[in-house]
């Protein structure tokens, strides 16, 4: 741990990884040392997941070296990559939920004695295992009893025992509220004193922050930079993991025209909030009015989208429209107080895959009039086809299944779905991403054009530039929390990053000392 | 319901299966398309096809529904079984025929809610869902009966079994209008596309709006609805109840119909005159079979291998070897196939975060 000369814990050398032509790791390093905690940064994309499936032997590595202690190691499957001391806990636990806490520990390895399961010994140690950690829980009962936190810790637990020397944790907070999360920063830190080397994913910077010696850094499956995190600010780190030098920041393409900040607003939320996805915030909405929600993956940008069209309900607070306090039970209530909504995931969440083009834009319109009320087969088609010509969707008819329509269309024809129902408020999660250059700016135009029809938008972004282009105002999100509202002069990549970058006041993470 | 060339297309290995049966029934039986008037009746071994089918055909109309919503129904013979209960011990006790009608399409209503429920809003995954009915509704019919098989002796009733309008045998007539009101209730409404939406993708469509546990619910009653109706034809034929045997494994010629006619077990795309043409298919082997004094034994093989036969002039793998383009417009159909139906895997894959 001290010689400085003896070879690290774990050394990953140009690993490369390959998907489908899809180059999702390009020659990248990472260093792990003993009794360190590391965290593995990067956006969407990243090649975060693609390292760490890679290091535990869920893919094969196209090309690299990955050298445990100075020995070149090559593992090819998860239980491989357990036995080469290297032990993972994902979010979503992996344990059986059903079974015991001793028997959640000792799977596998259950001590024996006359050929039977010694479950006394096992509770016994179970027990004394658990007492390391500070947890005192009756390790008979079902797992699924206890709190995500105390399962990940268990978790943890079991891969520590299995005498792992690399622990790996992928965002193990996700899902954690910041008590929880202070009690697995005390067993992380515990860990470090015994040497083990940690690989902490986490979407978090104050977590970084709080319990973390280095920073590694990828982005578009390249390595960043790596860095020690006493010598890295928070500024620098939003710029490594965005990829933009700060200076070159775009400039607000077009000034939204004069807007009447009087008005009435269309949409009010009054500490609306969701625990354990974003915490109560307030915002107004105007018609006409384009609102982008900034922040960096897993900070609530989506979460918040999701409140406001009633997909997660919020536990807290109000939400009133023209005035009115409202219920949003679900996107139906939404749809009918003429809300629309185009979600991040377009496959899973968006389109209707075999449905065609024609069926997926009067899909909305439709479900809003009624099963009973058909829109005739001749309206449908003098719809589809007007929004076709309208936003220029690429399709050789309207009877094509939406599946085989490339990304841009398919985002267009969602669009389309939603402005068939004529809404006064439209909701727009990343939407462009995945999308080719032309359809790109065509969508950014289409948003403009909207909010100058009167509709009141609120699109959420990872695209700075984007957001900047088009917003009248941004909402800068971070670790859950609404913690800047930019307008005016104030909407501008510089000061949306420097909001990001921000510390908190009080440090989420280091609640409990 | 318009049949564009493009769809007869599709539907060719079906149809082609069922006049290449026909045809052989014929060969071995010259007399199979021979059809007489006897009693104010037809006879004719192809009008037994129809009249035989009947009860399957039924069970395929709702199956077919439920399987487009990506679900299925197994507790359709069970539901046969509890409306022919219903309705042979509710005669002998003396009951008027239009109210034992309603008690057992009520029963039969009943059962489709309590499927649809457990799928829609308790989100239990649906062959689990209604295996729960499967079982416990072959109980509940025998608690009816009382373990006995229940006769009767009721004119009205039995004239649903083996009586005729205007010469059609009436389960053939049943048959024929729940398709007519089943097709004019999905296709003349806005139903047939909230359904097919719903079976591709649900969670799109919810956020699209569509009332999602409402089109379940819907198409489970609707299912247990047509599993009714089967369940008295059979019961009128035999005039008596057996709560043992009545529907016993008819769940499954019914979702081999519905696979058969084209309808995929992934949710979508349906159509209600091909699972029909499944049904016939089926029954017409089974007709065929017997006349052609083939051991029984050989029945189930005989089956098999012609159900082998359409199935894989259906699949999408072995349509690369004999490209047929299904419209014109689409360019590239076999590919988009096989890419639309796996494209979580793909997907996954290829998605480094």
């Amino acid at each position: 741990m001290t010689n400085p000369h003896a070879p690290p814990l774990l050394a990953i050398r140009g690993l490369s990884k390959a998907f489908l032509g899809v180059q999702a790791l390009d020659g990248v390093d990472f260093t792990l040392r003993h009794g360190e905690i590391h965290a593995l940064l990067g956006e969407n994309g990243a090649g975060k997941s693609t390292l760490i499936k890679t290091l535990t032997g869920v893919y094969q590595r196209d090309g690299g070296t990955i050298a445990l202690n100075g020995a070149e190691i090559a593992p090819r499957s998860v239980e491989d990559a357990q036995r080469l001391n290297i032990g993972t806990v994902y979010q979503e636990v992996n344990l059986l939920p059903n079974l015991s806490v001793a028997e959640n520990l000792f799977l596998g390895r259950q001590p024996m004695r006359f050929g039977l399961v010694d479950r006394a010994a096992m509770r016994r140690r179970a027990r004394a295992i658990l007492d390391g950690y500070g947890l005192s829980i009756d390790v008979a009962a079902p797992l699924q009893r206890f709190s995500v936190a105390t399962q990940q810790i268990v978790a943890i637990a079991r891969a520590v025992d299995m005498s792992a020397k690399v622990l790996i944790l992928d965002e193990p907070t996700a899902s954690l509220d910041a008590q929880e999360v202070a009690v697995l920063f005390d067993v992380m830190r515990g860990l470090k004193a015994r040497g083990i080397g940690i690989v902490f994913v986490t979407h978090f910077l104050d977590q970084v922050y709080a319990v973390c010696d280095r920073i590694t850094v990828l982005r578009n499956g390249r390595l960043v930079g790596e860095r020690r995190t006493a010598e890295l600010p928070r500024l620098d780190l939003v710029a490594m993991m965005l990829g933009r030098e700060l200076e070159a920041a775009a400039h607000r393409l077009a000034q939204p025209t004069q807007f009447d900040d009087s008005a009435p607003p269309l949409l009010r939320f009054q500490g609306v909030g969701k625990a354990r996805s974003v915490a109560p915030f307030d915002l107004d909405i105007r018609p006409g009015e384009v609102v982008g929600l900034a922040g960096l993956l897993g900070s609530g940008r989506t979460e918040t989208a999701r409140l406001a069209f009633g997909v997660d309900r919020a536990d807290s607070g109000t939400i009133t429209v023209d005035g009115a306090p409202v219920a949003l039970r679900g996107p139906r209530e939404a749809i009918r107080l003429g809300f629309g909504y185009c979600p991040e995931d377009r496959k899973k969440e968006g389109i209707v895959g075999e449905l065609s083009v024609r069926e997926n834009i009067i899909l909305a319109l439709q479900a809003r009039q009624g099963w009973l009320n058909p829109i005739p087969r001749r309206r449908q088609e003098e719809i589809a086809d007007r929004f076709i010509r309208l936003l220029d969707i690429r399709t050789p008819d309207a009877e094509r299944p939406i599946q085989l329509l490339s990304g841009g269309n398919q985002q267009k024809a969602l669009l389309a779905r939603w402005l068939a129902t004529e809404p006064r408020f439209l909701i727009l999660d990343e939407p462009t991403r995945g999308i080719d250059v032309g359809a790109h700016a065509e969508i950014i135009r289409l948003i403009e054009r909207l909010c100058a029809d009167g509709m009141a938008l609120l699109v959420v972004s990872s695209e700075l530039e984007e957001i900047v282009a088009y917003s009248r105002r941004v909402v800068v999100l971070r670790d859950r929390h609404h913690v800047a509202a930019l307008s005016g002069e104030d909407v501008c990549v510089e000061r949306i990053v420097a909001a990001i970058a921000s510390e908190s006041s009080p440090p989420v993470a280091e609640a409990r000392p | 319901m318009t049949l564009s060339s493009s769809a007869l297309r599709r539907n060719l290995p079906q149809c082609g299966a069922l006049i290449a049966v026909l045809l052989a029934n014929w060969l071995l039986f010259p007399d199979f398309f021979s059809i007489r008037v006897q009693d104010g009746r037809l006879f004719g071994s192809l009008i037994d096809v129809m009249n035989r089918g009947a009860p399957v055909a039924l069970l395929a109309i709702g199956m077919t529904m439920v399987i487009a919503t990506r679900g299925v129904d197994l507790s359709v013979g069970a539901v046969m079984a509890i409306s022919g209960a219903i309705a042979a011990t509710m005669t002998q006790a003396g009951w008027s025929l239009p109210l034992v009608l309603l008690a057992a399409l009520g029963a039969g209503l009943l059962c489709g809610l309590w499927n649809g429920v457990l799928v829609a809003v308790l989100r239990i995954q649906p062959i689990i869902a209604t295996l729960i009915l499967m079982v416990a509704g072959r109980g509940i019919a025998q608690l009816i009966t009382e373990g006995q098989i229940v006769t009767f002796v009721s004119p009205g009733l039995a004239a649903i079994g083996s009586g005729a309008v205007l010469t059609v045998p009436t389960p053939v007539v049943l048959t024929a209008a729940t398709l007519a009101v089943t097709a004019l209730l999905v296709r003349a409404t806005a139903l047939g596309l909230m359904i097919e939406s719903v079976g591709v993708n649900r969670l799109s469509s919810a956020y699209a709006g569509v009332n999602t546990p409402v089109i379940l619910i819907a198409v489970y009653v609707w299912c247990g609805l047509c599993a009714a109706v089967a369940g008295l034809i059979v019961t009128a034929d035999i005039r008596g109840a057996d709560a043992n045997n009545a529907g016993l494994w008819l769940e499954l010629d019914a979702i081999l119909a519905v696979v058969v006619g084209g309808t995929s077990l992934l949710g979508g795309r349906f159509g209600l005159l091909m699972s029909i043409v499944g049904a016939a298919i089926i029954q017409a082997m089974n007709t065929g079979i017997l006349l052609s004094g083939f051991k029984p034994e050989f029945n189930l093989i005989v089956k098999a291998a012609v159900l082998m036969v359409v199935l894989l002039a259906q699949s999408p793998a072995l349509s690369l070897l004999l490209p047929r383009p299904r419209s014109p417009a689409n360019a590239r159909p076999i590919a988009a196939k096989v890419t639309g139906k796996a494209p979580g895997k793909a997907h996954k894959e290829g998605s480094a975060p």
